[in-house]
């Protein structure tokens, strides 16, 4: 089921240009502020753009912002994580203290802080989300170090003669991967929601572009009249937010060796 | 060694100290886990190492594996030392020796099939490649007693006997001349423990490897062992070949050791006196001056003052490698009897 939506998520971001019933910056002025109609199943906005071709343009963004945001953090973090818990000595104890500096700071506003220094663009909120993200992954990534590099297999690659690139590589690493997709899971919705916070405060993406995050920014105006120009894209971040954490539950038990299928 | 030939491994004065808390508070305390123990071991021998928990036998063999880094002390492996050697230089040495574990659960990498696990020490050391490795697989499963298909399957698959033959497997797979058994059959039901040491005892006479078999269950070390090390809070207290060592035991704490082992026959389990050792093995952060063992050597009293501050050295008792380190024990005096030893003492295993 989450699975479903995760790709029905993904697969609309794609392919928006076929998916979507209008394109996303087309007015209406035959109908503003609609209700959902034949014509406009979810009705439209102030200007008369239909919301549920904007949910699905406004996918791309979010989808965007949350993989790409959790593929720069892992892939900072983890070699970060993983030397400091293999080696120890001053530069774990280095890269420890800044993390714990850093992860003083709530998530969203770290991202935040980021963004107003990068400037308002989809590119630099990613960037600021997936910075943003580091912190807790390289703590992760040092514990599971930390806890592996003890296990007595990982001293039998030492007796193996193995070498260092050996056994992070075949030994901790795969070890880890199913705590690291668990935590990638749960990256991908908080950068997706951090993607909304950053167009709704006006420092993701600029509109008339759509994104959730720009669409309830929007439909502050109009709660009145038409709370369903908030409450659809609002639905939109739930749903594909919870989808993607189911999804990294069943991962976890597919990907692991140790529970039956 | 005395019949003339070079022994497989040397270890001369190994200390092993581990500092803890690094805080302001307790800085500088020291666990002084193994201090000064020497032992050598001859090709195709098997010196059993015994002692009980926190005694520091894990940490000897850990020592000679490198597993961890000597504090002082030497250890030559064929002659050749490598106490100090880096880790690159250690790496045409570790063909010589491999351990097996304890823990058959942790001891095997979940994500490798037990094929890649046992194949990875051959890989590693560039002996055999694609197929001629994995016949070289085949045949080590086959060795071990393991079907030759369970090497498409992951270790939690197995069961602990099958995963600690594929340890055994592992370790026997460079063909090392020094084998280190750490409790390799503690973790394992009693009617398992049984096949993987006939395994064992099959395989030292067939391909002649020494063995280093750490162990605190005496009736597996009498079972397997030619001679034995009794340990005690970081010492060797005594050393001597396994019959000796069985049936005429010196050192006090050897004797206790021995008759608190049970008795098959339940008659005489109910029977035969035993010592029974007050307290705890002291902490190894403050272990007693003088003799390591008068804090609880039921025979304190005769070697006071002196063990209070001398430690007592480890020498030949009888000039036939029946080594004691106790004041009370010396050379070409009997040693103090704490109970008469049945004939077939240490019988079955210890819990």
């Amino acid at each position: 089921m989450s699975l479903l939506i995760v790709v029905g998520a993904i697969l609309a971001a794609v392919f928006a240009e076929w998916v979507a019933p209008y394109p996303p910056e087309e007015t209406d002025f035959e109908a503003l502020l609609a209700s959902p109609s034949r014509e406009h199943l979810l009705g439209t906005d102030d200007l008369g753009r239909d919301t549920l071709s904007r949910i699905i343009w406004g996918a791309r963004a979010s989808i965007q912002a949350g993989f790409f945001a959790t593929v720069l953090a892992m892939a900072v973090a983890v070699p970060i994580g993983l030397i400091a818990g293999y080696y120890r000595g001053w530069l774990d104890t280095v890269i420890a203290r800044v993390t714990d500096v850093l992860l003083a700071f709530p998530f969203l506003i770290l991202a935040v802080g980021l963004a107003a220094i990068l400037g308002p663009s989809l590119l630099n909120a990613t960037l600021a989300l997936g910075i943003a993200a580091i912190p807790p992954l390289i703590r992760i990534a040092r514990g599971e170090t930390l806890a592996l590099r003890e296990e007595d297999y990982v001293r039998a690659a030492v007796a193996n003669g193995a070498n260092d690139a050996v056994i992070i590589g075949r030994h901790i690493l795969p070890n880890m991967t199913s705590t690291l997709l668990v935590q990638a899971t749960l990256t991908i919705p908080a950068a997706i929601i951090g993607e909304a916070v950053l167009s709704f405060l006006g420092l993701g993406v600029q509109p008339p572009t759509p994104s959730w995050g720009v669409m309830l920014n929007a439909a502050q105006p109009y709660l009145n009249e038409a709370p369903s120009l908030a409450v659809y894209p609002g639905l939109a971040i739930v749903i594909v937010a919870l989808a993607f954490n189911l999804l990294g539950d069943g991962l976890r038990d597919v990907l692991d060796p140790k529970t039956e299928r | 060694m005395s019949d003339g030939s070079q022994p497989v491994l040397e270890v001369e004065g190994l200390v092993k100290h581990f500092t803890i808390g690094r805080g302001v508070a307790n800085s500088g305390r020291v666990v002084h886990a193994v201090d000064g123990v020497s032992f050598s071991i001859a090709p195709g021998e098997v010196l059993g190492l015994v002692g009980e928990s926190g005694s520091g036998k894990t940490t000897v063999g850990y020592c000679v594996n490198r597993l961890y880094e000597p504090t002082a002390g030497t250890i030559r492996l064929d002659g050749a030392d490598i106490t100090h050697l880096s880790r690159r230089g250690l790496r045409p040495h570790r063909r010589r020796m491999h351990i097996v574990f304890q823990d058959p659960y942790s001891s095997l990498n979940p994500r490798m099939t037990c094929g890649q696990i046992v194949g990875e020490p051959i890989r590693l050391h560039g002996l055999a490649r694609r197929s001629a490795l994995e016949g070289r697989v085949v045949e080590l499963f086959d060795s071990v007693g393991l079907r030759p298909e369970l090497r498409f399957r992951y270790p939690h698959e197995l069961s602990g006997g099958q995963r600690q033959r594929v340890g055994l497997a592992r370790a026997l797979s460079v063909n090392p001349s020094l084998l280190i058994a750490d409790e390799p059959v503690s973790a394992l039901d009693v009617s398992v423990q049984a096949s993987v040491l006939n395994l064992m005892r099959d395989l030292r006479s067939e391909l002649g490897f020494s063995c280093l078999f750490i162990s605190h269950d005496l009736a597996t070390v009498e079972y397997l062992c030619d001679r034995v090390a009794v340990m005690y809070l970081g010492k060797i207290v005594e050393v001597a070949p396994r019959e000796e060592l069985f049936a005429r035991p010196k050192h006090p704490y050897t004797q206790a050791l021995l008759s608190a082992a049970l008795e098959p026959d339940p008659d005489l389990q109910r029977t035969r006196s035993r010592v029974v050792l007050e307290g705890d093995i002291p902490s190894p952060i403050e272990p007693p001056s003088g003799c390591r063992f008068r804090t609880r050597c039921p025979l304190e009293h005769e070697s006071a003052p002196r063990s209070t501050d001398e430690e007592p050295p480890l020498v030949d008792v009888t000039g036939r490698g029946h080594l004691v380190a106790c004041h009370l024990v010396r050379r070409g005096s009997e040693a103090p009897r704490l109970v008469e030893p049945s004939p077939e003492l240490a019988g079955a295993p210890d819990r």
